[in-house]
């Protein structure tokens, strides 16, 4: 398992360089003038002369691409245009916000994509099979930011049960104020024995969770679907079926332990999806995390922002897949010695 | 004749025609997407209002509710929504034909050399694969569309730039099953040129699985381009694009539901559609999945 792990660490960090050579070239490279887009579009002549010197623009690219690699290492991913903030500082601060939404979709789909899976398999060529099948390409087919403003007005306007937009209310900060600990409220608030707070929290995150658990819900249950049918098939199961074990044994205990690796690449798929799946989810909700930060530096020709994004979110997907591939080398030791 | 491999060099339009009437959700995928080809090379002529369609303001008649004038309502600047929502439907089928055709045209080639070549090249074209693959899904072509600026023909070409790699991969896969089979041996034998095998028989006896994933991409990248749109780097107003309505008609929601919400059905159902058919397809060219 530590050859396994080395090597794969070995080759993140060959995949993560490359994507900085990826950045660099989207950043320097392909603009015809990058220091006017480094600064933004009300550069004046005088200020793109500074910043070209500044950035290192007249230097040969390898020089350039060095520099670019060194400040990069440091934490240095420059000075976002529109907040006048350090990148890495902002992209920090936003990151709990969009991954406690992430960690609630994902709470919300795994269980009920493999419940789902395993329930279209169980019954599989009869009506729960055909409901399932149906409602998980729907889940796959469905814009995330239609969803959105359809959970709008039905909860919103029509039920008026749940908050339009937000992370919580607005008056919260002085009836409940959140401790910040971890920066997750719903966490935070049960630390510090806040109820209302935790409400107020839980309430908002239902609409936005489920508007990005949708995807999620439909592949894992595909998937779940197809790699049951497969195990549930094997001479093995017909054995234990034989012998004349419980139906619930021979489908939870064998069935899906064996059928979990590939739909464990799955969710490792959808959580990769929910990186920039919540990018949509958070502009519908003006949810206060990554996907907002983003989409208005990308809006605003905000550049190092928007480098910044790009290399941190490529740097949480190959961690994602990092992980999965252990998750896959613990379950299935075969996966060790390839 | 058995079942078929999705590999074996049979005619793989022979076996299309026995695809699509059995199952009755790819059938009805297929009857939309037809629909779909039909209004896209329509075009305006298709719309009842083919003026407001292209752009042209009524604002007196702004934000009627659906009614018999306007099946489907009027927008904030009186256009009447189906009219846009028949005119988009040349950018949508348009703008996804051409990424996933581009990225087949980039991908497939790449992918078979690689398979049928393995060593060197292999290792070369699969690390520069892995690299775009490397980034989350949208990611990589929302930084490209930032550096050459919003637009509809920039978000496509970003799309294609990041779709290629997922044709390069399953080429590959392909290819490198196919190059063992004795008719592609014999080619060699017989000193065919690998340009000519490449070309004439490894691509050509690759196309099953790459026509039922372009089928479901084609959705998908509906879906993205949508999305694309909706944030602001696709299709810029007054153009007819579906993500760029939903998100003009977003402000008005609570009031004006009609506004974002057909559109937005509109990409929901194309999307749909490509889906069933697509995995209609696969279940027939892939015995693994015929369930």
């Amino acid at each position: 398992m530590a050859r396994f792990l080395a090597r794969r660490l070995a080759g993140s960090a060959l995949v993560l360089l490359g994507l900085s050579v990826v950045t660099f070239v989207l950043a320097r490279v392909i603009p015809s003038n990058a220091a006017a887009l480094y600064i933004g579009p009300r550069a004046r002549p005088e200020d793109i002369a500074r910043v070209t010197q500044q950035l290192g623009l007249d230097q040969p690219l390898p020089v350039q691409y060095l520099t670019y690699l060194r400040a990069v290492l440091s934490g240095d991913l420059g000075t976002s245009i529109g907040t006048k903030q350090p990148v890495l500082g902002e992209l920090v601060g936003r990151l709990p916000a969009s991954l406690e939404l992430i960690a609630v979709a994902m709470l919300i789909a795994i269980p009920v994509g493999i419940g789902l899976g395993v329930l279209s398999a169980r019954w599989q060529g009869r009506a729960p099979d055909f409901i399932v099948r149906i409602a998980s390409i729907v889940g796959v087919s469905m814009p995330a930011f239609w969803l959105a403003l359809l959970l709008q007005i039905v909860f919103f306007r029509q039920l008026d049960l749940l908050p339009l937009t937000g992370r919580t209310d607005a008056d919260l900060r002085f009836i409940a104020p959140i401790v910040p600990v971890t920066g997750f409220y719903l966490v935070d608030s049960l630390l510090g024995g806040n109820p209302t707070a935790f409400i107020d929290a839980a309430r908002h995150i239902v609409l936005p969770a489920l508007t990005l658990a949708a995807y999620p819900v439909g592949l894992i249950a595909r998937m779940t679907r197809s790699a049951m049918l497969e195990v549930l098939d094997q001479d093995y199961i017909r054995t234990a079926r034989a012998f004349g074990l419980r139906d619930r044994l021979v489908v939870y205990r064998l069935g899906l332990r064996n059928a979990m690796p590939p739909v464990l690449t799955v969710i490792g798929l959808t959580l990769a999806y929910a990186l920039t799946g919540t990018f949509f989810v958070e502009i519908v909700f003006n949810w206060p995390g990554l996907g907002t930060f983003a989409v208005r530096s990308l809006l605003n020709v905000d550049y190092p922002a928007v480098m910044g994004i790009t290399l941190f979110g490529a740097a949480g997907y190959v961690l994602i897949n990092l992980l999965v591939d252990l998750g896959q080398a613990w379950l299935d030791p075969r996966v060790r010695l390839t | 004749m058995t079942v078929a491999s999705a590999t074996d060099p049979v005619r793989p339009m022979a076996r299309w025609r026995a695809v699509l009437p059995t199952d009755p959700l790819a059938l009805a995928g297929l009857v939309v997407v037809a629909g779909l080809a039909v209004i896209a090379l329509l075009g305006p002529a298709a719309a009842p209002y083919p003026e407001q369609g292209i752009g042209t303001t009524n604002v007196p008649e702004a934000m009627l509710p659906p009614g018999p004038g306007h099946l489907l309502g009027t927008d904030q600047l009186g256009r009447d929504v189906l009219s846009r929502i028949i005119v988009g439907t040349r950018n949508a089928m348009g703008i996804s034909v051409g990424v996933v055709g581009l990225a087949i045209l980039i991908g497939v080639p790449l992918g078979a050399i690689a398979g049928y070549r393995r060593g060197r090249v292999d290792a070369v074209i699969m690390r520069i694969t892995d690299l775009a693959l490397a980034f989350p899904p949208l990611l990589l072509a929302m930084a490209i569309v930032a550096a050459l600026g919003p637009g509809l023909e920039h978000a496509a070409l970003a799309l294609a730039i990041s779709w290629w790699p997922w044709y390069t991969r399953l080429a590959r896969a392909t290819a490198v099953s196919l190059r063992e089979r004795p008719f592609i041996e014999a080619a060699r034998a017989i000193g065919v040129s690998d340009v000519r095998i490449i070309f004439g028989h490894v691509i050509p006896n690759s196309l099953s699985p790459i026509i039922v994933q372009a089928t479901i991409d084609i959705g998908t990248v509906i879906l993205a381009a949508g999305s694309l749109a909706f944030i602001g780097l696709g299709a810029r107003a007054p153009e007819a694009d579906w993500g760029l309505m939903v998100a003009e008609g977003r402000t008005v929601i609570l009031n004006q539901w009609w506004i974002p919400t057909f559109p937005g059905l509109a990409i929901f159902v194309s999307v749909l559609a490509f889906n069933l058919v697509g995995d209609g397809l696969r279940d027939r060219f892939d015995p693994r999945h015929r369930r």
